[in-house]
């Protein structure tokens, strides 16, 4: 397992888009999500099931995640929160998933 | 024969426009990395348009990627979309057939084994690439259309672009000549005021005069427009079929040319009967016909 070095972000406010914010989390933290979404009492719990795997797939913990929901779909989420750790400084195992 | 009547261009870093993108049923849909993307943003549109690629539905529309230019970020774009299967790469500012061997080498580098090879559309926006346009469409068999790019071809010209566009004739007809001869597709510039319907209308009969097999499009308000000037008419798809029967009973009769309504009919006509008889084929217009 890796982690972060520096805050990051990646997308927008704009509908349809997710806001994601990155930031280096303390020793043994592990992964923690905040969100905050226009769909969070339908979707919330997928939304951020979307984002722990995705940064569980990267292999990084130790990581703070804010995501700012507009109705993204699962593919915007996912690419939001890989553009993020890249930014991040988290060397993803594989570019594109 | 592929049909890129419309060719719609898609902000790659815009997550609304790529998930609708498959909604206005135009004949391809671009998803764009460069012009419509800000340097700080091309990693993001990047990831983007893979994962779309990947799960949005594009229904009939072929999917084809606009990357950046090869001195800039080609080679990362490649990389991370030609796994992803696009339909095709339109690939900006060539100006030869050695940037057409270069990006082919960045293809076949970052296609999977077994993928349907990744077709190649040559953007041609400068007077250097209008000069090669011929070169560059006989460059491989990737290359299955020549599109042009009026807005940097004028600034490269020092000309003002005007919506008349007598300042790109020479580059239209040029390209259309070299795709021609190179039996490949040519596609016309966009037409930029999105709100004039009447001068798309004139700018893209126009193109289809010329030759033009189809047109870029920068809104989805443009694409039934450019799809009516594209497509064969009923009366287009009647002199065909004449075309055809008159062909047919002259060769029963041991004769390789006929006459319909006065007029010969030779060769070069009859493949345009059947190039038109083709489109409507596709565009299933022989079906509504009867």
């Amino acid at each position: 397992m890796t982690s972060i070095t520096k805050t990051a972000q990646a997308g927008t406010l704009e509908s349809s888009d997710v806001m994601i914010t990155v930031a280096p989390g303390t020793q043994g933290s592990g992964i923690v999500i905040e969100l905050e979404s226009i769909v969070l009492a339908q979707y919330g719990e997928e939304i951020k099931a979307v984002v722990e795997k995705t940064v569980k797939t990267q292999e990084v913990t130790d990581i703070y995640i804010k995501a700012a929901d507009r109705g993204a779909l699962d593919c915007t989420i996912c690419a939001r929160t890989l553009t993020a750790l890249s930014r991040a400084g988290a060397v993803l195992k594989e570019e594109m998933l | 024969m592929d049909l890129r009547r419309s060719m719609l261009f898609i902000p790659g870093n815009n997550p609304g426009m790529l998930q609708n993108g498959g909604v206005f049923g135009a004949d391809s849909v671009i998803l764009d990395l460069e012009d419509a993307v800000a340097p700080m943003e091309k990693d993001a549109a990047r990831f983007l348009v893979a994962h779309a690629l990947r799960t949005v539905d594009y229904g009939s529309s072929e999917t084809v990627i606009r990357i950046n230019p090869l001195d800039t970020f080609a080679a990362a774009d490649i990389k991370a979309i030609v796994p992803c299967c696009p339909d095709a790469i339109l690939v900006p500012k060539v100006e030869s057939a050695a940037d057409i061997h270069q990006v082919i080498a960045m293809i076949a580098a970052a296609e999977k084994p077994g993928q349907t090879p990744v077709k190649i559309i040559a953007l041609l926006e400068t007077p250097c690439g209008i000069v090669e346009a011929y070169n560059i469409a006989k460059a491989d068999p990737r290359v299955v259309a020549l599109a042009l790019g009026a807005e940097d071809y004028t600034a490269g010209l020092g000309a003002m672009r005007t919506k008349e566009g007598t300042e790109i004739f020479t580059a239209r007809t040029v390209l259309i000549n070299a795709a021609a001869a190179a039996g490949i597709q040519s596609i016309d510039t966009p037409y930029t005021d999105a709100n004039d319907e009447e001068g798309l209308l004139a700018d893209t009969e126009l193109a289809k005069r010329l030759g033009f097999k189809g047109k870029l499009s920068i809104n989805p308000r443009q694409i039934d427009v450019i799809h009516n000037v594209f497509s064969p008419s009923l009366s287009d798809i009647d002199w065909a079929e004449q075309v055809i029967q008159a062909i047919r009973k002259a060769e029963s009769e041991g004769s390789g040319v006929a006459s319909l309504n006065g007029k010969m009919v030779d060769l070069p006509i009859v493949n345009r009967a059947e190039t038109i008889l083709h489109l409507a084929q596709l565009l299933g217009l022989m079906e509504e016909k009867k």
